[in-house]
This record gives C-alpha cells, structure tokens and sequence, in this order.
C-alpha cells in the first residue's frame, strides 16, 4: 500500500498512509505514514464505533496538516488481539446420521447466514467461487479429503484455498447473526476454526493435503496461518 | 495464537524501498477534496472479482455502500468490514467531517487496489499513476490509503 503512497504523491496528492504492520510502514516509509497498531483487517480499528474512527481520522489529517516532510508516527491506541476469544455462537443441533456432522452444521447455519446477509449485506465471501446453496457440497468435498480422499478426486468446485474462504466467509457472515454483540478480531474466524464440524474438516483437510505431499500453495491458504 | 503471529509471519517480508520520498504540500483542508484509497480488494457486486495477483483497480461509487471484500488472503479479520465498511473505507465519517467543515468535500470516487503484493513494477509504474491520473482529474487533493 506504501508504495502507491509514493506513486501518488509523486503525482501530486497528498497522501496519508494507515499502517497495521509497524515495521513494513516504516520500511517503506511513506510520506506521511499512521502506525496504528490494530488487528489486521480493522485499519480503522473499531467497526460500529464512530468517535473511536474519528479519533484515528484526526491524527491522520493532522498529519497531512502539520507534517512538513516524510514522517511516520503512531496512534494513541492500541487494540490487541488476546488469541484466545472466540464468539460463542450455538450450533445447529445433529439430527441426521445420513450425512457428515460439518454438511448437516453447513445446512442448520444457512437461516443464521440469511438473516445476517438482510441485516448487514453479504460482504465478506461466498459467491466468489461457491454460491451459498452450494456450501453444503463443498463442504461435503473437503470432509472427504480429511478422510483420505485426493483433492483432485473429492469435488472441491474450484481452486480449494478460494473455496474454503468462501466457507469460512459463509460461517463467519452466520455468527454475525447468532452473536448478540460486535466481535472483537478474528473471534469469528476463531469460532469457525476451532468450533465448527466445516472448520474441524478443513483442517483435518489441510493436514491430510500436506501429508500427501501436495504443493504448499494448494494447502497453506485453506485457513489463516496462525490463529 | 494471535493477530501478532501473523502479522509477525509478514513483518520481514521484502519492501520496496524509495531512494527519493515525494511530498507535496497540502492545501487547507477545509478547501480540499478528499478521497480513500485501499488496499483491501474491494469491489461492487456489478465489478470483476480479483484474482489472484491482480495488479488492477476498481473505481468505487462513493454514493454506493454495497462493497465487497475481494481479497484472497485468508490472513485478516473480515468479520468487522462485514459489519461495518467504515473500518475499511471510512466514506460515512468523511462525510460527517465534511459536514462539519473540517475537510472541503468527500470525492465522488474511490479506488480500491489488492494488497499483500509480491510484483510492484506494474503497480508502481502502471496502475499506481492510472489511479493518480484518475483522482486527478476528478479534483482529488488528499488520499487516505488504508490497508487490508
């Protein structure tokens, strides 16, 4: 992102960079650069929290008011990620012995995801590669490569780290619905990985994929890296 | 394991590095128009999909609110832009600064690039200066670039 930062003031903007990574930010040094010291993927820090937005907009547009060359500097606050917190949603109850626990779990979420999606929109996955009637198969396919079935041969219906993200982008858009508050970072994605059948198939999905010697790339981006 | 193991995983990732910082000097805010830039994929619904090391940008509505969230990187929080895009692309509280006077005007159009990028060139010397041009030309003083 710095490096458009310097593309576009050489073009004339001026320009102020919010960063999330302090050491990237200062290596790259913008013209004028925010440290703000958030979880990735909330630059602005807090959703739903005005005042708390406006406060880190107003260190940033200060800066492009009094910064009269290069400067990096740091917000105020910090929000930190504990790595433990997770939503605490409850889960479909199991009915169906015909069919895996994580289909059954994809199929019990799809009111939650629905109401979720009139609520807030459908922003954050599905539909990119796999359409929400469809998650329950794509599930099905990465159940069956945790259990020793090739990837090739399972029905993954596309490239399968784009998949699981529309699943997890599925999960996650249906705990914004059973939450009763605003989630602190990665509780959701927290939730989906350690607390769900889909989450626990992917996995076990990943870690079969890595056995069998597939390429990194096919398994690394199944889930995020560390969380 | 926690947000700092992963941004811990990036922090020694190879940047690029400017012999030469630009800076341009900033007129009053109160005059200026003021325009996000972001680096979190985002697109409208009725715009391509990124792929993967797109190096291409999308001109955002700012009289829309229906973005999406393009990114193929599992390794962020989606969760607080689904709930509210003001955490992405700020256009609600420009608008409130706006009102109040604090900046001139909230531009019509914002862009959107993919970031986590391990090929600069086009961006630096392609699309980079295409979204400039773009800004530019439509009155664009001060950019917010904010990341993925």
């Amino acid at each position: 992102m710095c490096v458009l930062a310097h593309v576009f003031e050489a073009a004339g903007l001026v320009t102020v960079a919010l960063g999330s990574i302090r050491s990237q930010i200062e290596r790259t040094a913008p013209p004028r650069g925010l440290y703000c010291d958030f979880p990735l993927g909330r630059p602005l820090g807090r959703p739903n929290d005005p005042a708390f937005q406006h406060r880190v907009l107003a260190h940033a547009l200060d800066l492009v008011e009094r910064a009269g060359s290069p400067v990096v500097e740091q917000f105020s606050e910090s929000i930190v990620d504990d790595g433990q917190g997770f939503v605490a949603c409850s889960l479909p109850p199991r009915h169906d012995a015909s069919v895996p626990a994580a289909v059954e779990e994809a199929r019990g979420l799809r009111p939650a995801f629905d109401r979720s999606v009139a609520l807030h929109g459908d922003r954050i996955g599905t539909r990119r590669v796999v359409a929400p009637d469809d998650i329950p198969a794509a599930v099905a396919a990465f159940v069956a490569v945790a259990e020793g079935t090739p990837w090739r041969q399972a029905g993954i219906p596309g490239v399968p780290a784009r998949v699981a993200q529309d699943i997890r982008g599925y999960y996650e858009t249906a705990a914004l619905a059973l939450a009763d508050h605003t989630p602190a970072a990665w509780e959701a994605t927290r939730w989906f990985v350690h607390h769900t059948e889909a989450g626990a198939a992917i996995s076990r999905a990943r870690d079969a994929m890595q056995v069998a010697g597939e390429k990194t790339a096919l398994w690394f981006y199944l889930l995020p890296a560390s969380i | 394991m926690a947000d700092r193991d992963i941004k811990a995983l990036t922090a020694e990732i190879d940047c690029p590095t400017f012999e030469h910082t630009a800076f341009t000097r900033a007129r009053p805010l109160a005059e200026a128009t003021v325009a996000v830039v972001t680096t979190a994929s985002l697109h409208h619904p009725d715009q391509p999909d990124f792929v993967g090391r797109d190096t291409s940008f999308r001109v955002l509505d700012g009289n829309r609110r229906d973005w999406v969230l393009g990114h193929w990187s599992p390794n962020f929080d989606a969760s607080g832009f689904a709930l509210d895009p003001n955490v992405v692309l700020p256009l609600d509280r420009l608008d409130e600064l706006a009102a109040a006077g604090r900046i001139g005007r909230v531009a019509a159009h914002h862009l959107s690039y993919a970031g986590n990028q391990f090929e600069l060139a086009t961006i630096q010397l392609d699309s980079g200066p295409a979204g400039a041009k773009l800004l530019l030309d439509e009155g664009v003083d001060v950019v917010l670039l904010t990341p993925v």
